[in-house]
């Protein structure tokens, strides 16, 4: 019997279909259709959940793979009437238009506050090693694998830049 | 009770500043954000729907010729599997964009490579996917189809061509002349979410859940596709991912949805994959463009000529219109504009966001940038000297004008140096460092439009219309303008779009939503004051209302009596539409940087100063700037559609091998909004702001990398291998 997938704080059976992406299993099996579908080949960002603390783009890997692992998708993040800090930061800032790259963008967004915390660094960092700097260069590149059609990525830097700065402060 | 107003003057009666609820024009959060943040919002594929089966496309791998056979068996005994339609109503393109009636069906006959000709039915996606793969298809290919638009047979698009003097003769006696050729290559729209449909029949009534721009339009393409009446079908499309033209017309997993959910009797679904939505959907063309620019010492131009080739399937009427501005942006009394459209075996071309002047501003703005070189004269400058009186082809007077004010604000703001200019003045490190501009102009357009708008007892509205919200910010602007119309503040004004159950709005496209909804729910909400103002015993225009009360006290609900009060508006452009040429203007200023050695090119900041009527809400119109400008980064450095030149087919069809701007590629971004108020645009004095942000501002990175460099390019995307083929050293 395998391990269940906890969903949002909630165990979920491995679905027996072995094709079945972690993407079409949270959309079609789970009715959690936040978690959207740009591009089912890990190209666009939208698919981006938070599995095990980690953000990873659930359309490219199977439902299987994950017995045991915690996965938060942007449902678990906030509801309209209790969003997160980063959902509301999004809406004032109008860091979305039509509002289908969002989910993704908040849950990458959402990670990234936790890997600058633990000094992850990127392209954009003046170093490897040490405390890493919150700059805006550093959130476009750490959300570059995040696309957003409409255009919305400077209200979307700024929504994050507000909260990473709340964080550090 | 309907009421209908014909406009056939300009409204400079500017009713809405008169109004006490102070809310329009203002940053209001859009109103539907907190479902888009949260992941509540349902878009079209999303919805729970019983027992519904999954569909996938078949697409042709030949360019021309026919599928002469299918071979249901290969599939049907494969898990899941329920069924295989290739119905001779499968539509094989998407309708262009206000077609109103089917496009292309009869899916045994291949006009392009990736055309739909069948549709796989399963239990489950992953089988209906897997089955798609193996569907057995024996085509009948009909070699030599023609597949470049450079040796295609090409066709004049006559209503575009003017001549008006002698173009050749201004040439040869201008002071200063430029005779250049540019290029850009095909765009994909690339919405972020595939186009989708969930088609479910109740005996002879069909309910579609879709992604779809203008239903007012698609309805009608639907049915006829179909073969059944437009009164039983209902779309629905509440929330569009994104649409930038792709959806404008009835695309073909809507038709495959409703023929495989009337043949199975139950519910389903077909979702385009991201290939699929690449390659047969639509492309904007690729353009060649002759500029001819005659002036004489100090820059005034006295010859003006455009010619350009884009190409289409053949039989398809689209032609990207790439001289749209060009035949009132600048003056020069010796003109010569042609389009011709090649014919070739692609997949269709059709709407991307702003058609036409995406193509063709890029280009004409490059090559001012040129003259202004030739002519020594700053480039703002240049511009200036040439904004006509008057429309230069036709005589036609502007609504309105505001190029000469947003050269000059953005050039203020952005702290533009009007000196001498020369490239290769600032270097840091291995980059070269300029400045570039460019104008922008997007025809105005607008369009019949009608809502349907109810004032409550308990002092909220509910507005009601087909028309959709792409991300434009409908459903917030439409909150707004009956709230200032009727005294409520925006929260307490419901709004309900995207449904054809609904009166006929104008879809969103064209940049002509706002203009257009907004004054049918203008001349609705106009009409519940007429009543208030009659049950309160005061003139219309002397009516004051503010949180649900009259300014001397009387509530909404009170002079309701109890009643709902219920009016639809319906709004339809008259003579204003032949009378004036309207458009939106606007300025664009870039200052990149450029790779001496790696040729690559980075946007350090731009600024965009547009005019565009009456701002309607300065969070959202900002932000249909921000991703106009955004667009114009894509344009100017990456985004290119390749094509397969033995087969024609699009070879970098997804989102890792087309390259839309990521965040890394996009600076802060500045937004000047020059606003004004322009009667004779519509009753709201609004004008569209979701293309004009687009329209020049690749020609302000063009001119920019030139001035860093000195690297003079005339072919779009200006990508580092093409920057370095032309630098020195």
């Amino acid at each position: 019997m395998a391990e269940p997938i906890t969903v949002n704080g909630t165990p979920q059976p491995i679905p027996d279909d072995p094709r079945v992406t972690l993407l079409d299993f949270l959309r079609h099996d789970l009715g959690l259709t936040g978690t959207k579908k740009g591009c089912d080949h890990g190209q666009c960002g939208a698919c981006t959940v938070i599995v095990n603390g980690i953000r990873i783009n659930s359309c490219l890997t199977l439902a299987a793979m994950h017995e045991g692992d915690s996965v938060t998708t942007i449902e678990g993040l906030g509801t309209p009437d209790e969003p997160s800090p980063l959902q509301r930061a999004f809406l004032e800032h109008d860091g979305f238009q039509c509002g289908y790259c969002t989910p993704g963008q908040i849950c990458s967004a959402t990670a990234l506050l936790q890997e600058l915390a633990e000094n992850w660094p990127s392209d954009a960092s003046e170093k490897l090693e040490g405390s890493i700097a919150i700059t805006s260069e550093e959130i476009r590149e750490r959300m570059s694998g995040n696309l957003c059609r409409c255009g919305a990525y400077a209200n979307i830097v700024a929504a994050i830049e507000e909260i990473a700065a709340g964080e550090t402060a | 009770m309907k009421v209908h107003f014909k406009q056939d003057e300009p409204d400079n009666a500017n009713r809405l500043d008169g109004m006490k609820q102070d809310v329009l024009g203002k940053p209001v959060s859009r109103v539907e954000g907190l479902a888009k943040v949260t992941g509540t919002a349902p878009y079209a594929a999303e919805y729970p729907v019983a027992n519904c089966a999954e569909g996938v496309l078949v697409t042709s791998t030949i360019a021309r010729g026919d599928a002469t056979h299918i071979d249901k068996d290969s599939v049907l005994s494969m898990p899941g599997v329920l069924a295989v339609i290739d119905d001779e109503r499968l539509t094989t393109r998407a309708a262009q964009g206000t077609a109103n009636e089917a496009p292309k069906q009869g899916p045994r006959q291949v006009c392009y490579w990736g055309q739909p000709i069948a549709l796989v039915v399963a239990e489950s996606f992953e089988q209906a996917r897997d089955a798609a793969k193996h569907l057995g298809v024996e085509y009948r290919e009909e070699g030599g189809a023609p597949l470049d638009p450079a040796s295609a047979e090409t066709e004049e698009q006559e209503d575009e061509t003017v001549r008006q003097g002698d173009l050749a003769q201004a040439m040869r006696d201008a002071a200063h002349s430029v005779d250049v050729t540019y290029t850009t290559k095909g765009h994909a729209s690339a919405a972020m979410e595939p186009h989708a449909a969930i088609a479910e029949w109740e005996g002879d009534r069909l309910t579609v859940h879709a992604s779809l721009q203008m239903l007012n339009y698609n309805i009608s393409e639907l049915a006829d596709a179909l073969g059944v009446e437009e009164e039983n079908i209902r779309l629905v499309s509440r929330f569009v991912g994104g649409g930038f033209g792709s959806k404008l017309g009835i695309s073909e997993e809507v038709v495959a949805a409703a023929l495989a959910a009337r043949e199975l009797g139950r519910p389903v679904r077909v979702v385009l994959s991201r290939q699929q939505v690449f390659q047969c959907i639509m492309r904007r063309s690729e353009t060649t463009q002759r500029l001819r620019l005659a002036a004489t010492s100090d820059g005034t131009l006295t010859g003006f000529g455009h010619e350009a080739l884009v190409s289409n399937l053949p039989g398809e009427e689209f032609a990207e219109p790439v001289l749209q501005s060009s035949h009132f942006l600048y003056g020069g009394e010796n003109r010569e504009l042609m389009l011709m459209v090649a014919r070739i075996h692609r997949m269709t071309a059709g709407s991307v966001r702003a058609p036409g002047e995406a193509a063709g501003m890029p280009a004409l703005e490059a090559a001012m940038d040129v003259l202004a070189e030739k002519a020594g004269i700053d480039p703002v400058e240049l511009r200036l000297r040439n904004i006509p009186e008057k429309n230069p082809e036709e005589g036609l007077p502007f609504s309105s004008h505001t190029l000469a004010q947003c050269l000059k604000q953005g050039a203020d703001a952005f702290g533009w140096d009007s000196g001498p200019r020369r490239p290769r003045q600032r270097r840091e490190g291995e980059w070269w460092i300029g400045t570039g501009m460019a104008s922008a102009a997007r025809v105005h357009n607008i369009a019949e439009a009608r809502a349907r708008v109810t004032l409550r007892p308990d002092g909220t509205a509910l507005v009601e219309t087909d028309m959709t919200d792409i991300g434009t910010g409908t459903y917030t602007i439409l909150a707004q303008i009956a709230g200032e119309m009727l005294g409520l503040p925006p929260k307490t004004v419901m709004v309900d779009l995207g449904d054809t159950a609904h009166p006929r709005g104008p879809g969103s496209g064209g940049s002509w939503g706002a203009p257009s909804i907004g004054s049918a729910v203008y001349v609705a909400c106009k009409a519940i004051r007429e009543e208030l103002a009659a049950k309160a015993g005061v003139a219309e225009d002397r009516l004051e209302l503010k949180k649900g009360a009259t300014s001397d006290g009387q509530e909404i609900g009170d002079l309701l009596g109890g009643k709902d009060l219920v009016r639809e508006g319906h709004y339809e452009p008259g003579d204003i539409e032949d009378d004036y040429t309207a458009s939106g203007f606007g300025a664009f200023f870039a200052e990149v940087r450029v790779n001496a050695y790696t040729g690559e090119t980075r946007v350090d900041r731009m600024l965009g100063a547009f005019g565009f009527g009456r701002v309607l809400n300065a969070k959202t119109a900002r932000s249909q700037c921000l991703g106009g400008i955004t667009w114009s980064i894509g344009v100017a450095l990456t985004e290119a559609l390749e094509f397969d030149p033995r087969d024609g087919h699009l070879v970098n069809c997804d989102l890792a091998e087309y390259h839309v701007p990521v965040h890394r590629d996009v600076p802060d971004l500045e937004v000047a909004m020059v606003e004004e108020r322009d009667g004779a645009a519509s009753p709201i004095q609004a004008k569209g702001i979701g293309e004009l942000g687009m329209c020049g501002g690749a020609a302000a990175i063009a001119n920019a990398i030139y001035n860093a460099c000195g690297a003079r390019l005339f072919d779009y995307p200006m990508t580092p291998d093409r920057v370095l083929s032309v630098t020195a050293d």
